[in-house]
């Protein structure tokens, strides 16, 4: 055989069956998890603005000090046990999902520039036959100016990467995705 | 909040697919694409520990018998009984362990256990249609199911799937996430699936086909199907960040 990737297929419209029924994950980081408690509600829109009712999101994410719960991270100190990292689920009929985190710490990036405060995304829907990868940066958050990996996105576009905080419940974040438009 | 030293870490990037090797992401003929995929240009990112790592999975997010469709519901369900094996293997032709891999499908009837899921077409009261495993350190897995029908969608007039099963895998990093569906030898409704079709390159659709394998079939039992996945793997030099 040779040894080319496999093609992606889309999740299509029945995943739950075998991904979020039974193994769905909403708590991303547990109470007893160091750190910033926070809730992050993510809302997928696709390119007439309606709700996306069968996207399914997972999240990835590093604990309060910026470690991740992965042999890979070889810097020494275990990582929260409190912070699982992992997070999936589907949306609903307003095409959101709420996930229970903390907020993560800041992570190395490329030649040793640290980087701001971030959750990885993948986005699954019937009709994306390919998942897409995003960020969710937290608005206002000192740095964002400065992160190299943001400032690869256009100016004009950097505001879709923000979750904005609600005023009306501390705590709570809201991160909307445009399917066409917003990467 | 505390913040752990930022000291340098050899990390090594992931390789990116060749593109004629994934499906287009706009392809029309399947409907949905015209309203989800995305249209402004997507911007690469990076390597770095973000997407290097990812959720790792061991025995103990396993049950016994999770790999067995055919006993979830005490009987046993209709259809074609059938061994599903293969590989998991990266780009470099390293296996991937520990591998989790979640299937999901329609019965012998082309039927979801699912609520969207109503035309008509019986469920089958011994069959739920999902499994998970892990793979073993030679890569290697092993699912016991059955068949899974065709089945109409309504995507344009008399549109029918081809028999499919649903994957997803996770591999050693975030960035190996991959969620695909593979098919069988000889289906005619390959041709005509916009979905199989968004895969426009002939060698890359037949990466998505099982082949019927006579040494996985047991005799007065199950034919056998081998299905190998690769993921993409490492590149050769890692990157000092
Ligand atoms: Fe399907």
């Amino acid at each position: 055989m040779d040894f080319v990737p496999i093609p992606s297929q889309t999740v299509g419209p029945y995943f739950h069956l075998g991904l979020t029924e039974k193994h769905s994950a909403s708590c991303i980081a547990s109470s007893t998890a160091n750190g910033e408690h926070v809730w992050v509600t993510c809302r997928v829109f696709d390119g007439d603005g309606a709700p996306v009712d069968d996207a399914m999101i997972e999240v990835w994410q590093a604990d309060s000090e910026g470690k991740y719960n992965h042999p890979d991270d070889l810097r020494e100190k275990q990582s929260d046990p409190g912070c699982h990292g992992f997070g999936r689920l589907g949306t609903a009929a307003d095409g959101s999902c709420q996930f229970e985190t903390i907020k993560p710490g800041s992570v190395p990036g490329r030649a040793g520039v640290p980087q701001v405060p971030h959750l990885n995304l993948a986005v699954f829907a019937r009709g994306l036959l390919n998942h897409l990868y995003t960020r969710l940066y937290f608005a206002g958050e000192p740095g964002n100016e400065k992160d190299p990996v943001l400032g690869l996105v256009p100016q004009e576009r950097r505001g879709t990467l923000m979750a904005q905080p609600d005023p009306a419940r501390s705590g709570h974040w809201c991160f909307d995705i445009h399917l066409c438009g917003a990467q | 909040m505390g913040h752990l030293s930022n000291a340098r870490s050899i990390i090594t990037a992931y390789r990116r697919p060749d593109p004629s090797s994934q499906p287009v992401l706009l392809h029309e003929p399947y409907r949905a694409t015209i309203r989800r995929a995305p249209r402004k240009p997507l911007i690469l990112l990076p390597h770095t520990l973000s997407e290097v790592t990812g959720p790792v999975y061991g025995p103990e997010d396993i049950t016994e018998g999770d790999n067995d469709l055919t006993h979830q519901r005490g009987g046993e369900p209709l259809g074609e009984r059938m061994i599903l094996t293969g590989r998991v293997l990266d780009d470099n032709g390293r296996p991937v362990s520990q591998a989790l891999l979640e299937i999901w499908q329609a019965n012998a009837a082309g039927r979801y256990l699912h609520v969207k899921d109503q035309h008509p077409a019986p469920l089958d009261p011994n069959f739920t249609g999902a499994g998970r495993t892990l793979t073993d350190e030679n890569g290697c897995y092993r699912f016991v199911t059955i068949k899974p029908g065709a089945y109409p969608w309504l995507n344009h007039y008399n549109a029918w799937r081809p028999a499919h099963i649903h994957f997803s895998i996770f591999g050693r990093a975030f960035a190996t996430r991959l969620v695909t569906q593979m098919y069988f030898p000889g289906d005619p409704l390959c041709a005509i699936d916009p979905i199989f079709q968004s895969v426009r390159d002939e060698e890359a659709q037949q990466r998505l086909i099982a082949r019927l394998d006579l040494e996985t079939t047991q005799p007065q039992w199950a034919l056998g199907y081998r299905f190998d996945i690769v993921l993409r793997g490492r590149e050769a030099t890692p990157l000092e960040t």
